[in-house]
């Protein structure tokens, strides 16, 4: 049997007197595309937080790929592969959307400030490279002709793509999305939806999405981690959590 | 000749042809105050370094300039074997020294700074700045109040304008060319948004330290001149008021842009010359009374400061465009 | 010990004097969310308001308790005046502006108090006008309780139990504890927030000319410089004690006032203010939010 690319063990948040995610436990094979739903305030982002290493979980073990990456530091955890999106977008506002992906590729440079300053050839090389790099993945999100624009300067929908792209530069294996298609109308989720499938087979990627809006979420997502008010609630296919009366319960008067 | 030299060599080709010029067209007064702008320019950009590039705000610029000034004029009037043979090698250590145990005190104010943003940083870096004043003020042995004097000169103006420039090109091309590298980008992300940037993989602790370290370097070096420029140093040149200056240069040329602080550099150091006749006119001293109205205006007015996050070919570029 | 007890006593005289000045500090960060740089200024043009007015009226020759009522409501009107113009003129067109923009201009404002007084007062310094008659209280066997001493405390105390009464009692403090709390969400509740943001700099102004007007007696020599000092020692006070706490400043600066009474006492007077730095850096380091200050996780 295969070890899962990701074991999340009595995870908890405790923030003062009040427990944001309670005990929790999942884990996700190698490949797969899941997803964590849950009513507004279940703690759904509060978990991408401790497993990125922004929150430092009260208690429990996070495994990546069989290690234990609480007490790691953001930017450490990322070098290992994990790389997340942000739900109230977080890109570098007065940048250009190229010089957003770029800034993802920087752990893979290896170039010193001695090659910056004197332009050396590993220095031409590598940008050179990194810049390929970037375009490629912008391609994919139709997102190469703006390039050059500011990121700010892009409609709201583009924006999410961009920090995807922008994920996706760090060369992760694993991808954790906060509510991509939030704000986007059904045309364009349908076909965000058909990308992230897509990228996730070219690149080999496991995928956890976030998302409230259940309908979207049993369209793709093979394994689905329901949790309310921290704790989780229900696990299991598309077809046993639409079924699941636990689910329907905490999801009565918030969601149809 | 490889590239990368190639265009500092001949901006510094330019630049010595206009020292030339200056070197016999003007008198002594415009030659010191010319040696003051190039001295302010680099004292902005490195500066804008960490305040404009890595969006950390530091009030104690005057701090590490003091360390500089101080390392090199102590060194040229103690040890014999400089101030005898004061030559060009001699010249060059001092500099460089001073730069470096500037750039060691930057490491020391940047490991707090990874634990504070904003106004609390700005704090605890005025504080450093005056604990270094305070330091000095104290040390027997580098004069305390009085300070050093006697310090050596260079040799004549021509030297002193090209081994200035010389120092200030090397500081605009090192900037300029890191921010347009991944390092320089790192950078960039810390300023726009920490934690996206630790999501993505960058070491924004790491990052931050460098900004201080490279940035004090220049800022000793800019001290060093400043020193040897003016012969006499005391802890009274580098108080607080002297920090506030740096930082209202790189505001109002524009946090990251380089060209916005030379440009700033070459307005806050000629403004207080230019007011000089409105003193002779009005009878008191009311130059500090405008540059702080000013200050204040153009927080108001103009926040992002002159050039904005632009640099000169770029608003030229936008310039050109619009008219054609 | 008899040394001690004078030491405490000087220790507590000067620390409600570093209140009041914190009071200004952390009420407008509280409300505002910024550093009021200028604050130690106001407290100068407030030593100076009293100066004059003694002069031009004639008190500084009858020194009593009506001379300092008159002193103290006069240069607490200027300073409610100064302030207010203050906010309004520079501070408030940059409500939405960056913090370092903020920050710059209330550093510009500063230096711009700074050097006017230098033009308008002269850069020399004056001596202050006697105020009350100065005279000993209590002598314990070369222990002086002076009446200066007492009446710093009294006055200080009247001050901060106005202050508390208003910040608790009244409709305006209340919509001050609201807006400190949170602003976005107290405007949406209907506070008038400019008009809270107003009275803050009335109430901060107004407490930095009471303790003008005391340091002035205290240590008679005022110059357009004297805030600097006084005003960076009682920012520390307020950081100490908590930025944006009320309870905080006044703890703050009573351990302000007191250690440095003990540095002065048993170290050397040199030291005397490399200690505000000394612990402003090593509260910042350590616990940044200081003694009472509020914990706060950053949104993700």
């Amino acid at each position: 049997m295969s070890v899962n690319l990701l074991e999340v063990k009595n995870m908890t948040m405790q923030f003062g007197g009040l427990k944001a995610v309670d005990s929790l436990s999942f884990s996700i094979p190698q490949g797969q595309l899941s997803g964590l739903i849950g009513p507004n305030g279940a703690g759904k982002t509060t978990v991408f937080n401790m497993l990125t290493g922004v929150y430092r979980p009260t208690q429990g073990e996070i495994l990546l790929s069989g290690k234990n990456i609480v007490g790691m530091k953001p930017y450490e955890i990322n070098h290992l592969g994990m790389a997340r999106t942000f739900q109230n977008i977080r890109l570098f506002k007065n940048l250009s959307v190229l010089q957003n992906v770029l800034i993802a590729t920087h752990q893979h440079i290896s170039y010193g400030l001695f090659d910056t300053v004197f332009l050396s050839k590993k220095f031409q090389n590598q940008e050179t490279e990194m810049h390929a790099k970037a375009l490629s993945l912008l391609k994919i999100f139709h997102l190469e002709n703006k390039a050059h624009e500011k990121a700010s300067s892009l409609p709201y929908g583009e924006q999410r793509k961009l920090e995807i792209v922008r994920a996706m530069a760090t060369d992760p294996i694993l991808i954790l999305l906060d509510e991509p298609a939030a704000g986007m109308n059904h045309a364009e989720t349908h076909e965000l939806m058909k990308t992230i499938a897509r990228i996730r087979h070219d690149f080999n990627l496991s995928i956890l999405l976030i998302e409230h809006d259940m309908k979207l979420v049993m369209g793709i997502c093979e394994n689905i981690t329901v949790i309310d008010h921290g704790v989780k609630i229900d696990e299991g296919t598309p077809q046993k959590i639409q079924t699941s009366e636990k689910v329907i319960q905490a999801y009565l008067g918030v969601e149809a | 000749m490889h590239k990368s030299v190639k265009t500092p060599l001949i901006a510094f080709a330019a630049l010595l042809l206009f020292g030339g010029l200056l070197n016999f067209g003007v008198n002594a007064y415009i030659q010191l105050i010319v040696l003051f702008v190039i001295i302010n320019s680099i004292l902005a950009m490195s500066l804008n370094l960490v305040n404009g590039y890595t969006g950390q705000f530091s009030l104690g610029h005057a701090g590490f300039m003091a360390i500089g000034a101080y390392t090199s004029a102590y060194a040229s009037t103690q040890f014999s074997f400089f101030s005898e043979s004061f030559g060009f090698i001699g010249i060059f250590v001092t500099t460089i020294t001073g730069g470096l145990l500037a750039s060691a005190a930057g490491f020391l104010v940047g490991l707090p700074s990874l634990r504070l943003k904003g106004d609390y940083l700005a704090i605890v870096t005025l504080g450093f700045g005056e604990i270094i004043r305070v330091t000095l003020l104290n040390m027997e042995a580098v004069g305390g109040p009085r300070g050093i004097s006697g310090i050596p000169s260079f040799p004549n103006f021509f030297f002193s304008f090209s081994y200035s420039c010389f120092w200030a090109l090397i500081c605009f091309f090192f900037i300029w060319r890191l921010i347009r590298s991944s390092h320089g980008r790192g950078f960039l992300s810390v300023r726009e948004d920490e934690i996206a940037a630790e999501a993505m993989g960058i070491n924004t602790t790491k990052t931050k330290v460098q900004a201080f370290v490279l940035s004090s370097f220049f800022a000793g070096v800019a001290g060093a001149l400043f020193a040897h420029v003016t012969n006499f140093i005391s802890p009274s040149s580098f108080t607080f008021l002297m920090s506030v200056n740096a930082v209202i240069m790189v505001v109002l040329g524009g946090m990251g842009s380089l060209s916005g602080s030379i440009a700033a550099a070459f307005f806050i150091t000629l403004m207080p010359e230019a007011l000089r006749s409105l003193q002779e006119i009005t009878g008191v001293d009311l130059r500090m009374v405008i540059y702080s109205l000013l200050l204040i205006l153009i927080m108001i007015l103009r926040p992002q400061g002159l050039f904005g996050d632009k640099e000169l070919p770029d608003i030229w570029r936008k310039y050109v465009r619009k008219s054609a | 010990m008899q040394d001690f007890v004078q030491h405490i006593i000087n220790g507590i005289s000067l620390g409600s004097i570093y209140a009041l000045i914190a009071l200004g500090y952390t009420m407008v960060y509280g409300i505002m969310k910024m550093i009021n740089f200028a604050h130690a200024d106001v407290y100068m043009v407030g030593a100076f308001t009293a100066y004059y007015v003694a002069k031009w009226t004639g008190l500084e020759s009858s020194p009593g308790v009506s001379t300092l009522l008159l002193l103290l409501v006069s240069a607490m009107i200027i300073c409610s005046v100064l302030g207010l113009l203050i906010e309004r003129l520079a501070y408030r067109p940059l409500r939405k502006s960056p913090k370092l923009n903020v920050l710059i201009t209330a550093i510009g404002v500063s230096l711009f108090l700074e050097f006017s007084g230098q033009v308008i007062f002269g850069a020399d310094p004056k001596v202050f006008p006697e105020v009350m008659n100065q005279f000993v209280i209590a002598n314990f066997g070369g222990l002086e309780l002076k009446s200066s001493d007492v009446t710093v405390l009294g006055v200080s105390l009247i001050a901060m139990v106005i202050l508390n009464f208003i910040i608790q009692k009244t409709k305006i403090g209340r919509a001050m504890r609201a807006v400190s709390s949170n602003a976005s969400v107290a405007s949406m509740l209907g506070v008038n927030t400019d008009r809270v943001i107003s009275f803050t700099f009335i109430v901060g102004s107004s407490l930095a000319a009471i303790g003008s007007i005391l340091v002035g007696m205290k240590y008679p020599k005022i110059d357009p410089l004297m805030g600097m000092m006084i005003g960076l020692k009682a920012f520390v006070a307020a950081v100490l004690g908590g930025i944006g706490s009320i309870p905080g400043a006044v703890a703050g600066a009573l351990i302000m006032g007191l250690s440095e009474e003990m540095v002065v006492g048993y170290l050397s007077s040199t030291y005397r203010d490399a200690l505000a730095f000394g612990i402003l850096i090593v509260i910042l380091i350590f616990k940044p939010t200081g003694l009472f200050g509020k914990y706060s996780v950053e949104k993700v």
